[in-house]
């Protein structure tokens, strides 16, 4: 049959089933490919902490969201298209599927077993529920059954290709190439070509099916972005930030050191550089948090550049060893890729709620700057930044990521190596001159010496330093004089950052206030706000320890400041003691990100009483 | 690829190897107690050091919190002073970083044990090439006074007026659990011995754990005084040789046999015995020492002192520097950074 075919700017699916159903892989599949033909993705996936949760349970629901389009920050609001391979993955995620999308069930999920399990009392695809959508469904199973009939592997690893077959119907509605996946399953499978000689037949199986099914009336095409020429690949934030270690050592010509503890969800990154051994990356993976944090201050020591990765619980964890690392001064990368606490909280969703912990964490007067990333690619950029100010101000940096940007993917140009940073990192070598606490006039920053080096042995430690000499000491008036010292570093910081830039009018009735990985709903929100003509304006934070030094000057340009955080107002809280202005708090902790609409009707409410 | 500090640690000069016992003292007051057992072991630490054919700016001392950790600050090698309990992590960091140095841990019962229990283990699993010297004077000292995981059952501190209820641990037997592949008693007034174990320590591949009795003249005066004092030492210690009968006593009368699978005291010269009936000490068994270690808190049998064991076995930092090397191999001396970037999975926008 002929269809209309409809090209969009942007669309959104969600492929959702169960933890062992292989949605995870289907949505990076469909990303790769769209992504393939210069559309612009963002991916996010959304997983049980459990490993294979029982089968068929709410609970056990593992998803994964494509957003792809001409220009697209987020991983999507509400869906065109929902593929959901059994009953709790259609309960799960209707909410969030567009009046009119068009829903893809596979009807061997809907068992009464499962119905029961995603505690429906009629079957959805029967009493009329589903109305307003345009539902496909089908059992998928027994399609896949009838394809392949003469194969030496089971029924049960048949049946489990089913994702290949809804993901053939996806690449059928838009109009996509099957030959990505193919390329794909024949690398992935190479030395069992049977399996993917299966899957490679039942993705193709799906695409027919969908050509041949009448209720689906339109195909579309996806707009595509206009890259600019250059290399592209599709990225996580764990993956940029590992990426962006070997980076910093690349250029500096000093080693990394790992230490880390696996943690979900910034297990990623100790998985990713302790393949990256062949660059020269040490990991190593400690006994504990604690251990994680204190091997990576012994490498720092020693000269390298020490990093540790974890997420809330391993942050508390890491509290004294920071403070430690501070007063030795010595240079540390501490990641922390934030999930919903308090506690062990909701391991694999996302949150900011870390902040205060980063700010504030720490007993005695213990300053430490803070970086937040606010995409995939900018985790890239600000673990260099990090490292960058780290080894220049010998000091610990935070950068708090999230599990939001940390799993999701975005498309990332590959940078030139030109276009990267310079790292300029010395050792102190010269014996006349050295003294461990001698300060640089300008970055208040101490001579980093390296055991190794003759005539420069010296001792540092936790116990308060003499000036200079670095020794112990309980003198009253030096340990004043050394906590001003420690601040002062922190300050001086905020001379040798960018500047914070804003969107829209750089004065006005509204600013959106935001930081690290909410970026991405709050720009689209932006957008959306603006090229509707709304006054409005945006400002986005990826330093907050040092603040950038034109914030002041940029909140004093407004009559109302919103700041929406996925936590309970923890920026909003700083921004309060540290510029003494109120701001209007916007606060979410459902362990999702924004939707960009929650953000427009939250600012169109401002407004509107503005107005009034 | 080279890194700026493989300067420094290829780094070789012929003077750094010279230098005396008083060039490793740093200068700083030294704060322990007059009389305290610490005296004597950083008396010897600087005396073997210099022995050894180690240059001074590769000596590390990494230190946690307590009497002992003070160490670091009167030495005047590179040292780091650091927080309870953490030495032994920071310290495998370092030297996994910097397997050029030689680095040490001084350590008390409560640092190592207690709060540091847990590295403690992990470092002696691991096998990784460190120095351990552990002052146990079963106290909290710093902290003035409250019972460690050392002392003994009923032992009254300031924090058990009526009694420690806790067992204690036998530290040999835990390094020796964990996996460490050197282990070694010492006490403070027994510097052949001391200097022995120490010497054998840094020549030791491999992470070398010396449990070192030291008095505290404060808190827990007197509580080794079997073993410090000369003559009753002659009779409650035994020194372990390696291939020598377990012998000891004034007299060198009494020796140490098996009754069954337990270590028990005969008279040598009493009856038909003869010091062929002593068991003889062999580092490289395993077995062996875990028996001599748990000779420890028997009181009808002398306190073993010395080394308990002394085998080869592969270290961290050896294994996992070589995993780094084949792994370069791979790809050459040097990497192209954008090709790194660029990955296996990238496409070309026009």
């Amino acid at each position: 049959m002929d269809r209309p075919k409809i090209e969009l700017d942007e669309v959104t699916l969600r492929f959702a089933g169960d933890s062992g159903d292989g949605m995870q892989l289907t949505g990076t599949q469909f990303s790769h490919t769209v992504a393939q033909l210069g559309v612009d993705v963002n991916t996010f996936p959304d997983y049980p902490a459990e490993i294979r949760s029982p089968e068929g349970t709410l609970y056990g629901v593992s998803s994964y969201s494509v957003n792809a389009g001409a220009k697209v920050h987020t991983s999507g609001d509400y869906y065109d298209l929902l593929i959901a391979m059994n009953a709790s993955s259609l309960k799960v995620n209707l909410n969030y599927l567009k009046k009119g999308g068009i829903i893809i069930t596979n009807n061997a999920g809907f068992s009464d077993k499962i119905l029961g399990l995603a505690k429906y009392e009629s079957n959805p695809l029967e009493d009329g529920s589903l109305s307003d959508y345009k539902l496909i469904d089908l059992n998928i199973n027994d399609y896949v059954k009838q394809k392949i009939t003469n194969s030496s592997l089971s029924v049960k690893v048949i049946e489990k290709t089913k994702n290949f077959f809804a993901l053939g119907m996806a690449y059928f509605i838009y109009n996509l190439p099957l030959n990505y996946t193919e390329e794909w399953l024949k690398q992935k499978f190479k030395s069992n070509l049977e399996i993917a000689d299966i899957n490679i037949q039942v993705l193709y199986a799906g695409y027919e099916y969908a050509k041949n099914d009448e209720r689906i009336k339109n195909t579309y095409t996806i707009k595509n972005a206009k890259l600019k020429p250059g290399y592209y690949r599709n990225i996580t934030g764990n993956e940029a930030i590992a990426m962006g270690l070997v980076a910093a050592s690349k250029i500096s010509k000093v080693p990394v050191f790992l230490g880390s503890y696996p943690i979900t969800p910034a297990t990623e990154i100790l998985h990713k550089l302790s393949e990256y051994k062949s660059y020269g990356i040490k990991t190593f993976q400690a006994e504990d948090e604690i251990a994680g944090i204190c091997s990576a201050i012994g490498a720092a020591y020693g000269g390298y550049i020490g990093v540790t990765t974890t997420s809330g619980p391993g942050l508390s964890l890491k509290v004294e060893a920071m403070g430690y690392a501070l007063m030795a001064e010595l240079p540390l990368v501490i990641i922390d890729v934030q999930r919903v606490g308090p506690s062990t909280g909701i391991p694999t969703k996302p949150e900011q709620s870390d902040l205060n912990l980063a700010f504030y964490g720490r007993h005695g007067e213990a300053p430490l700057p803070v970086l937040a990333p606010s995409t995939a690619y900018s985790c890239f950029e600000m673990v260099i930044e990090a490292v960058r100010i780290a080894t220049k101000y010998m000091v610990p940096v935070i950068l708090l990521s999230g599990g939001y940007i940390a799993q999701g993917t975005q498309v990332l140009k590959i940078p030139e190596v030109s276009d990267l940073p310079k790292l300029d990192i010395n050792y102190y070598t010269d014996k006349e001159t050295y003294a461990p606490y001698k300060r640089d006039k300008v970055t208040f920053s101490r001579p980093w010496a390296i055991p190794g080096t003759p005539g420069l042995e010296h001792r540092i430690g936790g116990l308060e330093k003499e000036d200079m000499t670095g020794n112990q000491s309980s003198n009253a008036q030096n340990h004043q004089k050394m906590v001003e010292f420690r601040a002062k570093k922190i300050e001086a910081i905020a001379n040798d950052i960018p500047d914070a830039s804003v969107y829209g009018e750089e004065t006005g009735d509204l600013l959106i206030l935001g930081w690290g990985s909410t970026f991405g709903s709050l720009k689209t929100a932006w957008d959306h706000l603006n090229s509707k003509g709304h006054k409005v304006s945006f400002c986005h934070l990826h330093y907050l320890n040092p603040f950038p030094k034109n914030l002041g000057k940029i909140l004093k340009g407004f009559k109302q400041i919103l700041v929406p955080e996925s936590n309970m107002g923890q920026l909003a809280g700083i921004i309060r003691s540290k510029f003494i202005i109120d701001v209007l708090q916007f606060n979410l902790v459902e362990g999702r990100p924004f939707k960009a609409i929650e953000i427009e009707d939250k600012v169109l409410s401002i407004l509107e009483k503005g107005n009034n | 690829m080279k890194y700026k500090l493989d300067e420094i640690v290829d780094y070789k000069s012929e003077s750094s190897f010279e230098y005396t016992s008083k060039e490793l003292k740093s200068g700083s007051d030294v704060r322990w107690c007059a009389g305290c057992g610490d005296f004597s072991i950083i008396n010897q630490v600087q005396k073997v050091l210099p022995t050894l054919g180690i240059p001074k700016e590769k000596i590390t001392f990494v230190s946690g919190i307590g009497c002992s950790s003070r160490f670091p600050y009167y030495m005047g090698t590179y040292g780091m002073h650091t927080i309870h309990g953490r030495a032994l992590a920071i310290a495998s960091g370092l030297k996994f970083a910097r397997p050029d140095l030689s680095v040490w841990v001084p350590t008390g019962d409560g640092d190592c044990l207690s709060i540091g229990g847990n590295h403690f283990i992990h470092a002696c699993r691991r096998n990784i090439d460190i120095n351990v010297i552990m002052f146990n004077n079963e106290i909290y000292s710093l902290t003035k006074g409250q019972y460690s995981p050392t002392s003994k059952p009923g032992q009254v501190t300031k924090s058990s007026p009526f009694g420690v209820v806790d067992n204690p641990f036998n530290p040999s037997s835990l390094a020796l659990g964990s996996g460490a592949s050197f282990v070694a008693r010492a006490v403070d007034m027994d510097i052949k011995t001391l200097a022995n174990v120490l010497e054998r320590a840094a020549k030791h591949k491999g992470i070398s754990f010396i449990e070192v009795y030291t008095n505290c003249v404060i808190f827990n005066n007197g509580v080794f005084e079997n073993f410090r004092d000369k003559k009753l030492s002659k009779e409650y210690t035994i020194t372990l040789e390696h291939n020598k009968p377990l012998v000891f006593g004034a007299e060198n009368d009494k020796g140490i046999k098996f009754e069954g699978h337990k270590p028990v005291v005969f008279n040598i010269n009493e009856g038909n015995n003869s010091i062929n009936d002593a068991i003889v000490h062999n580092e490289k068994d395993s077995t062996l020492a875990f028996i001599l270690s748990n000779m420890t808190y028997n009181s009808d049998l002398p306190r073993p002192v010395g080394i308990f064991q002394a085998i080869e076995l592969p270290t961290y930092d050896e294994v996992a520097i070589e995993q780094i090397n084949v792994a370069k191999k791979k790809i050459g001396d040097d990497f192209d950074l954008e090709t790194f970037l660029r990955g296996d999975d990238y496409w070309q926008g026009q």
